[in-house]
C-alpha cells in the first residue's frame, strides 16, 4: 500500500508504484463531492440556502447600519469600499476555515482522517478538494451581496464599468494565497487539539483588522498600518476594489500601480502557498512521528 | 447517589431465587424489577444542588486550568471590536461609540456560549457519548442545564471581564454611570433571561445531529445584528427593536449602555420598562425551557436519537 506524508508520492518500501496525477484529480474530485454533501446534506435545499445567506447578509448589514447611524459625507464616501471588502472577505474565512476545520473534523468528530492518510492520493488532494465546496456557497453568498448592494444600497456595481482584466489577474492568485493560509492552519491544527479552532477564528479576525476590509488602513495606527501592509489580503482586496469600483480606496496604497498591484498579489499569493505547503507536509511529519494522526483529544 | 440505586427489600429478596436455578428456571419467567427508595424532598433537592455543582464544577476548573482561552477568547473578542472602532472612527463618530462597540463585544461572550456550550451542549455530549449517563443518573435534567449555565456564566464572565478591562486600557473609554445598583440589576437579570433561553435551547437542540452545529453557527450574526450589539438598537426602528427584544441581549444591552454611558438620547425603552421585560422574559423562558425538556426527551427516546451519533 503507498503511503504518502504530505503533498509528494512516497510509496513505502517495497509497495507500488507512484501515485499517478489521475489519482490526484480523483481524490480532488470525490473530496469536493463530499464536501459539499457534508456542507449541505443536513438540510432541505431552502433551508440550506436561508442558512448560507443569513449570515453574511446579517454580518453586511451591521456595517450598513453603523455607517448610517453615523451618517455624513466621509461615511458615504467610505461605504461602498467598505462593503465590497466585507464581501470579497468572505472567502477568507470561508478557505481559510475550509481547508483547516476539516483536520479537527475528520479527526475528532468523524475519526476518518487516518484513512485519508494512508490513503493513495493522501491528504493535500483531499484538502484541497474540501475546500471547493466551501468556495462554490461562498461564491453564491458573495455575488447575492454584490448584487443586493448594487440594488438596494446604492453600492455603484456595474457590469459594464468593471475592470474585468484587473479582476481576473488579481482574484485566482488572491485566492491561492488564501488557500495557503488554510494549509498553514491545517499544519498547525494537526498537531494541535480540538480547541485549535480558536487559532482559525483568530488569524481570521486578525485578518478582518489587518487588511482594512471595512475601512481604509489609513485609520490604522502607524505600526499596525505596517502589519497590514505585509499581509497579502491587503493587496488582494485593494486590487479587487479598483476593479469592481474604480479609483485607489487606501491612500495608503496609492503610491501602488495596478500592474504593480497585481504583481505584488501574484507574488505573494504563490509563494504564501508554497510556504504554507512546505510546513503543512512538514506538520504532517511531526503528527506522524507523535502518533498524533488519529488522536482524540475529547477536549 | 447510592441510596437512589439501592434495590427494594423486595427486589433483593428476588435475587436469590432467580439465581438458585431449577425452581427458578422452570418457574414462569418474571421480570426483574428493581424499585427504587422514594427520595424525600431534602434528598432530591440535595442530590440535584450536587448534580449541578458537579457540571458546573467543570467549566469552573476550566476557566483556571486552561490559559490558552486569554489568547484566544479575550484577543478575539477585542480584535472584532477593534475593527468596529475603527469603522466608527473612520466616520468620526462621537467617542462614547467606542464604549458601545466594547460592551457588545464583551457581551458576545455570553452569547457564544448559550450557543455553544448550552444550546448545542447535548449534541457534544451525544458525540462523546455521555448523553446517556446523563439520562441515566437519578439527577434531574434540570439540575444538570442550571449546572452548566452557571459554570457557563462563570466561565463567560472571566471572558467578558478580561476583554472590557483589556479593551477600555486599549482605546480609552469613558463610563459615566447614571446607576451602578441599576446597572448590576440589568446585567444579572439579561444572564438570567439569557441563560433560560440557552436552557430552551438545549431542550429544542435534544433532537438535532449536525443541525445543531449549524444552527448555533446561524445563530451568530443575525443575532449581533438583531440585538444591536454594535449600535443602538434603536437603530433598527421601533418594531424591528420590540421582535428583537425576545432575546434578552436587546433589552439588557440598550439598558446597560443607558446606564453605563449616561445615553438616553438612544435609548430604545425607558430602563425600567426593559428591566421588567427581561424579567418577564427569565420567568417565560424557564417555564418553556422545562415543559419542552420532558417533550424533546420523549420525543427523542422515542425516535432514538439520544445516542445516535455522526449524524
Amino acid at each position: 500500500m503507498a503511503v504518502e506524508t504530505g503533498t509528494t508520492p512516497a510509496p513505502a518500501a517495497g509497495s507500488g508504484p507512484a501515485v499517478s496525477w489521475r489519482e490526484r484529480w480523483q481524490t480532488f474530485r470525490m473530496s469536493a463531492w463530499l464536501g459539499w454533501q457534508v456542507e449541505s446534506n443536513w438540510a432541505d435545499p431552502l433551508l440550506f440556502a436561508i442558512y448560507s445567506m443569513a449570515k453574511p447578509i446579517a454580518g453586511a448589514l451591521i456595517l450598513v447600519i453603523m455607517y448610517r447611524v453615523v451618517g455624513g459625507e466621509s461615511a458615504q464616501a467610505l461605504f461602498p469600499g467598505m462593503y465590497i471588502g466585507n464581501a470579497l472577505f468572505m472567502y477568507v474565512g470561508a478557505l481559510m476555515f475550509g481547508v483547516s476545520w476539516v483536520v479537527l473534523e475528520d479527526r475528532e468528530f468523524f475519526q476518518l482522517l487516518k484513512y485519508i492518510y494512508i490513503s493513495t492520493a493522501g491528504m493535500f488532494w483531499y484538502l484541497c478538494g474540501r475546500a471547493v465546496a466551501k468556495f462554490l456557497v461562498t461564491t453564491v453568498a458573495v455575488v447575492i451581496l454584490l448584487v443586493f448592494g448594487a440594488a438596494f444600497l446604492g453600492v455603484p456595481l456595474h457590469l459594464g464599468q468593471i475592470n474585468w482584466g484587473l479582476f481576473a489577474a488579481v482574484f485566482p492568485p488572491g485566492l491561492l494565497g488564501i488557500v495557503g493560509f488554510g494549509f498553514l492552519l491545517a499544519g498547525v491544527l494537526l498537531i494541535s487539539a480540538r480547541h485549535g479552532s480558536g487559532y482559525v477564528e483568530s488569524v481570521s479576525g486578525a485578518l478582518y483588522l489587518l487588511s482594512g476590509v471595512v475601512f481604509p488602513l489609513d485609520v490604522l495606527p502607524g505600526w499596525l498600518q505596517a502589519v497590514g501592509k505585509v499581509i497579502p489580503v491587503t493587496y488582494w482586496l485593494e486590487g479587487l476594489r479598483r476593479a469592481l469600483l474604480g479609483g485607489t480606496y487606501t491612500q495608503a496604497l496609492a503610491g501602488f500601480s495596478d500592474s504593480r498591484l497585481v504583481l505584488t498579489v501574484a507574488v505573494t499569493g504563490v509563494v504564501t502557498l508554497a510556504v504554507s505547503v512546505l510546513f503543512f507536509n512538514r506538520m504532517a511529519d511531526v503528527a506522524r512521528s507523535r502518533g498524533l494522526i488519529d488522536q482524540l483529544t475529547e477536549h | 447517589m447510592a441510596t437512589a440505586r439501592q434495590p427494594a427489600p423486595e427486589a433483593a429478596a428476588a435475587g436469590p431465587q432467580l439465581g438458585a436455578g431449577g425452581a427458578a428456571a422452570a418457574a414462569a419467567p418474571e421480570p426483574l424489577r428493581i424499585d427504587l427508595p422514594e427520595l424525600t424532598l431534602w434528598q432530591r433537592l440535595l442530590l440535584n444542588l450536587r448534580a449541578a455543582r458537579a457540571r458546573a464544577y467543570v467549566r469552573v476548573v476550566a476557566t483556571g486550568r486552561e490559559l490558552s482561552w486569554l489568547a484566544f477568547e479575550v484577543a478575539m473578542p477585542i480584535l472584532s471590536a477593534a475593527a468596529y472602532v475603527y469603522i466608527y472612527e473612520a466616520l468620526g463618530a462621537p467617542p462614547r461609540y467606542t464604549g458601545f462597540v466594547l460592551l457588545g463585544g464583551a457581551m458576545t461572550a455570553y452569547w457564544m456560549n448559550v450557543l455553544w456550550a448550552m444550546a448545542s451542549q447535548f449534541y457534544w455530549e451525544k458525540q462523546s457519548g455521555l448523553l446517556e449517563t446523563y439520562f441515566l443518573a437519578p439527577a434531574s435534567r434540570v439540575a444538570l442545564l442550571l449546572g452548566m449555565a452557571s459554570g457557563g456564566i462563570f466561565m463567560s464572565t472571566s471572558r467578558a471581564a478580561s476583554t472590557l478591562i483589556a479593551g477600555s486600557l486599549i482605546f480609552g473609554v469613558r463610563y459615566e454611570v447614571v446607576s451602578w445598583p441599576l446597572a448590576i440589576l440589568a446585567f444579572v437579570l439579561t444572564l438570567s433571561a439569557l441563560y433560560c433561553l440557552g436552557m430552551l435551547f438545549s431542550s429544542l437542540f435534544l433532537m438535532y445531529g449536525r443541525e445543531a452545529w449549524h444552527m448555533s453557527n446561524a445563530l451568530q450574526e443575525p443575532v449581533y445584528l438583531a440585538s444591536g450589539f454594535y449600535f443602538p438598537v434603536r437603530a433598527l426602528g421601533f418594531w424591528t427593536a420590540l421582535g428583537a427584544s425576545v432575546i434578552p441581549l436587546t433589552l439588557g444591552l440598550d439598558a446597560m449602555r443607558q446606564l453605563m454611558f449616561g445615553a438616553p438620547d438612544i435609548a430604545f425603552l425607558p430602563v425600567g420598562w426593559e428591566l421588567l421585560g427581561l424579567t418577564v422574559l427569565t420567568v417565560v423562558y424557564f417555564v418553556l425551557a422545562l415543559r419542552a425538556l420532558a417533550a424533546m426527551e420523549h420525543l427523542a427516546k422515542r425516535e432514538g436519537r439520544l445516542t445516535l451519533k455522526w449524524q
